[in-house]
């Protein structure tokens, strides 16, 4: 690679970093913003203010927003934790049983998470309020399931195909029962396709503000995204933009730690060696 | 340890199609036995269905005396090295060779002392806290074979154990298999396509072709003795030469001239108007460097040598021969079944690696009568096989093996290395 190349290299990585990540600045930015501050014409802030911050965790917003991230976090762990072990089951027989329907499983799969989901929404109310889901956790963590397990399980049998037979094998001549089999060798190895999995399956709950503004109407289940919507200012003539940006900021927190540390994990290098190579 | 019978057993896959066709195979406590043949054979369907990992469509496996068909593969107890060594990645050498001591619940000081023994025995010990994507392809493959000896198996199976190797690793690891296997006597079923393993390892091999045993047999008998065409093409390195030839009155004419056959081994075949005779590479020489004495035994031909091979210990010389077209068809046909493709007609012959034949030119070659081999084109039966005398090379190979695995339990010899009482 020549000095020249190497230059463009950089460049269009610096673009592309800067594309990516303005926005992020900007909310970070915004979020330290005082109330007065918010219409300066400028990218910083003239003073760094943690009112915002202030005003969601102790202040006004603390009532509508620390229910709603309690809620997020109790509602999308419960939810990546049912799609992932569902999941895993699902997928491995998928990939290693012959059985009737099985692509049939597996196109329903997919076709349930394209299935858009504002023409669900309306539905759904209906029948949770009917049965007494509505604005309960359990009336969230049912929706969430059926966003987030078609894609759980085709990630995760994409993971178990590429695990050789030969491991299970090995395992059931070396006096292993198929369930010790499943547990011992293919669960380990297929350990950073389930990571992998359950950070997309949090993420897409996490994300979800169609299902959290429709079947919710108390803090007692509202997410945190639906909860952001709620936001007003300290009058109706001021807007809560600062007090949004400071909570999109607190939610973003997770995600980002979430990332970083699997992100070795991810890395689907594991299997390496199993094998001849 | 167990012995292993095989009756009647068929594998037929989903679309009827046999893999396996009644194959009955004895199996003898201790014994090493190599199920050979040319890809597709069913030789690993076999061995999987002995393990349990294949079905059996219809049949007995009994191993030690148990019907075993409906067991599942670790009700079996038998210890297998898979072709890829199928090692667990996330676990250490150790663990990896503990394993199935750790399914049996054995106490941690049990799993030391025997992990520890099966590392002594393979030298893997400064690897023990490897993990398997850190070793070399032979140390993998020890680590494999010490996951089978690490557990009083009632037998040893391997499936192409040494096809991932390099050349020069796979003549090690031949070696270090059979002075394990003579060691611990323990009986061993090998699979293998590749004819030399065959040879050297087993006490008897079965050759497979198309789900059928053509002939089980000590390798010197299916060397000298094979029971038919194709057997006699597989095992032999480089493969016997078939010639076309017409038998009358014991003399048989090839393209190289005639042959006269032993009257004991010609009479019985009577006067045929084509056969194949098997002439192994070996049984020629550069007629000038025959000493006089030999030369009787045979006789000798002129032919044009169209390529040498100078390999140092050996040499060859291929020379080309015009057959019938019905002659050339067969041994396409067969070499094909061989795994091999064969161009031409043409005899690989062994001389001396001193002879000074050169390519390109006339040469005067000799070629021993006495061992060569007539076969039907229509069957590809031996007609001139001698059961006797094989059955006879058999029973000296399985006297020689009985000493060896007396010797070695007397010795006590156990995977832990010291005497048992």
């Amino acid at each position: 690679m020549t000095a020249r190349e190497k230059w463009l290299w950089v460049v269009a990585g610096v673009v592309i970093v800067i594309y990516a990540l303005f926005p992020v600045g900007w909310i970070v930015s915004l979020s330290l913003k005082s109330a007065s501050d918010i219409s300066n014409q400028q990218f910083l802030p003239s003073v760094v203010s943690w009112e915002n911050y202030a005003q969601i965790l102790s202040g006004d917003a603390a009532g509508l927003f620390l229910p709603a991230l309690r809620n997020s976090f109790g509602i999308c762990l419960i939810a990546t934790a049912i799609s992932c072990v569902l999941a895993m089951f699902a997928a491995y027989a998928i990939a290693r049983l012959d059985f009737r329907g099985k692509k049939l499983i597996l196109s329903t799969a997919l076709a349930v998470a394209i299935f858009p989901v504002i023409s669900i929404v309306t539905p759904l109310f209906n029948l949770w309020r009917e049965i007494g889901l509505y604005d309960t956790w359990p009336g969230l963590i049912i929706p969430y399931l059926s966003l987030t397990l078609p894609i759980s399980i085709w990630t995760l049998s994409a993971f178990f195909r590429e695990i050789p037979w030969e491991m299970e094998q090995a395992a059931q001549v070396d006096g292993a029962t198929t369930w010790q089999a499943f547990r011992k060798v293919i669960v380990p190895l297929a350990a950073p396709g389930v990571f992998t999995t359950a950070i997309i399956a949090f993420f897409i709950a996490w994300n979800d503000f169609a299902y959290g503004i429709s079947l919710t109407s108390t803090s007692a289940s509202r997410p945190v995204p639906a909860a952001l919507g709620l936001f007003s200012g300290a009058s109706q003539f001021e807007s809560p933009n600062g007090p949004i940006a400071a909570a999109a900021v607190i939610v973003t927190i997770p995600v980002v730690i979430l990332v970083l540390v699997f992100q070795r994990r991810i890395v689907a290098g594991l299997t390496n060696g199993a094998v001849k190579g | 340890m167990a012995s292993v019978e095989m009756r009647n057993i068929v594998k037929k896959y989903g679309d009827g199609f046999p893999a396996v066709n009644d194959v009955s195979l004895d199996i003898a406590d201790g014994e090493f036995m190599i199920l050979v043949g040319p890809s597709g054979c069913g030789k690993s369907t076999l061995l999987r269905m002995v393990v349990g990992l294949e079905d059996i469509t219809s049949g007995d496996m009994v191993i030690g005396g148990k019907r075993v068909n409906d067991k599942a593969p670790r009700e079996r107890n038998l210890s297998m090295v898979f072709q890829n060594y199928a090692l667990y990645p996330h676990l250490s050498v150790f663990e990896n060779i503990a394993f199935p001591l750790r399914l049996q619940k054995a106490p941690e000081e049990e799993v030391q002392r025997k992990v520890k023994a099966a590392s002594d025995v393979l030298e893997l010990h400064e690897h023990l806290d490897r993990k398997p994507a850190n070793l070399s392809g032979g140390q993998r493959q020890r680590v494999a074979m010490g996951r089978a000896i690490v557990r009083d198996a009632d037998a040893f199976l391997f499936d192409e154990p040494l096809s991932n190797l390099d050349a020069k690793l796979r003549g090690q690891m031949r070696t270090e298999i059979a002075r394990l296997q003579r060691r611990l006597g323990i009986t061993t079923i090998y699979v293998t396509h590749d004819q030399t393993e065959a040879m050297t390892l087993g006490d008897r091999v079965c050759v497979l072709r198309k789900g059928v045993i053509q002939q089980v047999a000590s390798p010197r008998e299916l060397y000298e003795q094979p029971v038919n065409l194709f057997v006699a093409g597989f095992i032999g390195s480089p493969p016997m030469n078939f010639l076309p030839a017409k038998l009358k009155n014991g003399t048989l004419s090839t393209p190289f001239g005639e042959i006269t056959l032993d009257p004991k081994r010609g009479a019985d075949i009577g006067d045929r108007d084509l056969v194949l005779v098997g002439i192994r590479p070996e049984f020629f020489e550069d007629a000038s460097l025959v000493e006089e004495s030999k030369r009787g035994h045979g006789s000798t031909f002129r032919a044009k040598v169209d390529v040498t091979e100078w390999l140092g210990d050996s040499q060859y010389a291929y020379i080309p021969y015009d057959a019938p077209d019905e002659v050339v068809n067969q041994l396409k046909e067969l070499s094909r079944e061989l795994d091999s493709d064969q161009l031409r007609t043409q005899a690989i012959v062994s001389i001396d690696s001193t002879s000074r034949i050169r390519e390109g030119r006339e040469a005067e070659f000799w070629l021993d009568a006495r061992k060569v081999h007539v076969f039907d084109p229509a069957t590809g039966d031996n007609l001139t096989r001698d059961p006797e005398a094989g059955a006879e090379l058999t029973r000296l190979a399985e006297e020689d093996r009985a000493e060896q695995i007396e010797e070695a339990r007397s010795g006590g010899l156990t995977v832990e290395g010291h005497t048992t009482s």
